[in-house]
């Protein structure tokens, strides 16, 4: 067991060898999702009853529940890729950690944005300071920086050490800025309306926001194996199995052999 | 070990009195930024009273901000913090020194001229006592907090610029339960709890903010 550990930890840390695996794993990521995807958003779209208190507008929850819990669960990934990076000196983690940094903000924007829908008709504007929305606006602010590093940082080995280390540290603050904006909100808005938070959801609305949110964890994956790749091409573009990979690479006009 | 930490500190100490301009820089912004909020929504004592927490909070954080340069750059520029690092004695101890000396020069003025603020913003009698015990138990979090970013924007041209795009989220804790404790004094209520939550940030971010500053610090060396 712990011998197998070690050899997959080592073939983590080749470039080569996540190239190939995850080039072969990336299209089962993709069909798996789509499929969750598309059953999901059916089901939850054009199946699921109506919420009795807000009608329809509640379908909003199959896409803003999984990007918001993913662009949680993306910044704790990217910290926890930036400590392994950090403690055991492994390159291919920081690539992953670098990655998820704009996808986990995108996911972030997403979520605001389809949480700022959700909230026109049921709130009756577009904005609340709503303890969901301000921590998540908060994460969005988190993600900043840790992009901000990036960009600023032009060696890049420091730049992703130093991401690391924000992300470590962001990633320890997190459930305190949680639960302070909580406590806040609670402070100063005792009338709020909680939606998601409902104790029971019927199973026939619980079920497809289930399969969305794998979905959204399998098209992640496969969203972060293709920059990942992208990332590595460019990295080891002078070594041998990049090259001998644009060689053998089939091209579309074949002109030459 | 102990030796060369108190000379770091007198060394620090004399250093930041040397150049007296650089700490009255973040008091007089400190200053500067409460008086705009009167200008800019409105002078009536009522409602400056009610927003007065929040704007000295807000403004106690970004003269902080501004201070965080005076941590490690100059020691950056003349060579002397890669010295430092190099030295036999641990880095965490040399951070803790660093910050203890910036909460004195940049993070304790701030507890001092608070009070005057309250003064000018209108803010009710009942809120002078938890503005002074909010500063002084909270501004070393911001002290400690802002070591990660000075830490990790030291050698970067552009790190002023940067720095509170990192830590600014990273305060938003200590601004949640510092302007709520003067707000509940401010009415009278108790106010120990959001103390007990400022001091066990204390204690969390003493703990965790120096090593992610010393390491931060060796990367930027590194550079």
């Amino acid at each position: 067991m712990w011998t197998s550990l070690k050899r997959l930890y080592h073939k983590m840390g080749s470039p080569k060898w996540f190239y190939e695996i995850s080039t072969r794993w990336s299209p089962w990521f993709l069909l798996v999702g789509s499929a969750l995807m598309l059953t999901g958003v059916v089901w939850g779209l054009a199946f699921a009853p109506a919420d009795y208190l807000q009608g329809n507008s509640f379908r909003i929850i199959y896409i803003h529940v999984p990007a918001s819990l993913l662009s949680q669960s993306a910044y704790i990934m990217m910290a926890a890729a930036g400590l392994v990076g950090l403690v055991w000196k492994m390159k291919m983690s920081f690539v992953v950690a670098k990655v998820i940094a704009p996808i986990g903000a995108s996911l972030a924007i997403m979520s605001l944005l389809t949480g700022a829908i959700w909230g026109k008709p049921t709130w009756g504007t577009w904005w609340v300071w709503d303890a969901r929305l301000t921590s998540m606006l908060i994460l969005l602010f988190l993600y900043f920086g840790v992009i901000a590093i990036y960009n600023a940082i032009e060696n890049e080995e420091m730049a992703n050490k130093a991401a690391g280390i924000l992300a470590i540290v962001g990633s320890i603050n997190i459930p305190i800025i949680k639960y302070s904006v909580e406590w806040w909100n609670t402070l100063h808005q005792p009338a709020t309306i909680t939606m998601t938070k409902k104790p029971t959801m019927a199973p026939e609305m619980f079920i497809p926001l289930l399969l969305t949110i794998i979905g959204f964890y399998c098209w992640f994956a496969v969203w972060v194996f293709a920059r990942t790749r992208n990332e590595l091409l460019w990295r080891e573009r002078r070594t041998k199995w990049v090259k001998n990979l644009v060689i053998n690479a089939p091209t579309n006009s074949g002109a030459h052999q | 070990m102990n030796g060369s930490m108190k000379a770091l500190f007198k060394r620090d100490m004399l250093l930041a009195f040397r150049s007296r301009g650089d700490l009255l820089n973040p008091l007089m912004f400190f200053l500067m930024v409460a008086s705009l909020f009167p200008l800019a929504v409105s002078p009536d004592p009522l409602f400056l009273g009610q927003i007065a927490p929040g704007v000295i909070w807000v403004g106690a954080l970004l003269a902080t901000l501004l201070s965080l340069d005076l941590l490690f750059k100059s020691d950056f520029e003349d060579g002397s913090l890669e010295q430092m690092l190099l030295m036999p004695q641990p880095t965490l101890l040399m951070v803790i020194v660093k910050v203890l000396v910036h909460w004195l020069v940049a993070g304790l003025p701030l507890a001092f001229i608070a009070p005057l603020l309250g003064l000018m913003l209108g803010l009710p009698s009942g809120g002078f006592a938890p503005l002074m015990a909010t500063l002084l138990l909270a501004t070393p979090i911001l002290s400690l907090l802002g070591a990660i970013g000075a830490g990790l924007t030291v050698g970067l041209r552009k790190g002023g610029m940067l720095m509170p795009l990192l830590i600014l989220p990273l305060y938003i804790p200590v601004l949640i339960f510092a302007s709520s404790a003067v707000q509940a004094g401010v009415l009278g209520n108790s106010y120990v709890g959001h103390m007990a939550f400022l001091g066990a940030y204390l204690a969390l971010t003493l703990v965790v903010a120096p090593v992610a500053t010393a390491s931060a610090l060796r990367i930027s060396i590194a550079r």
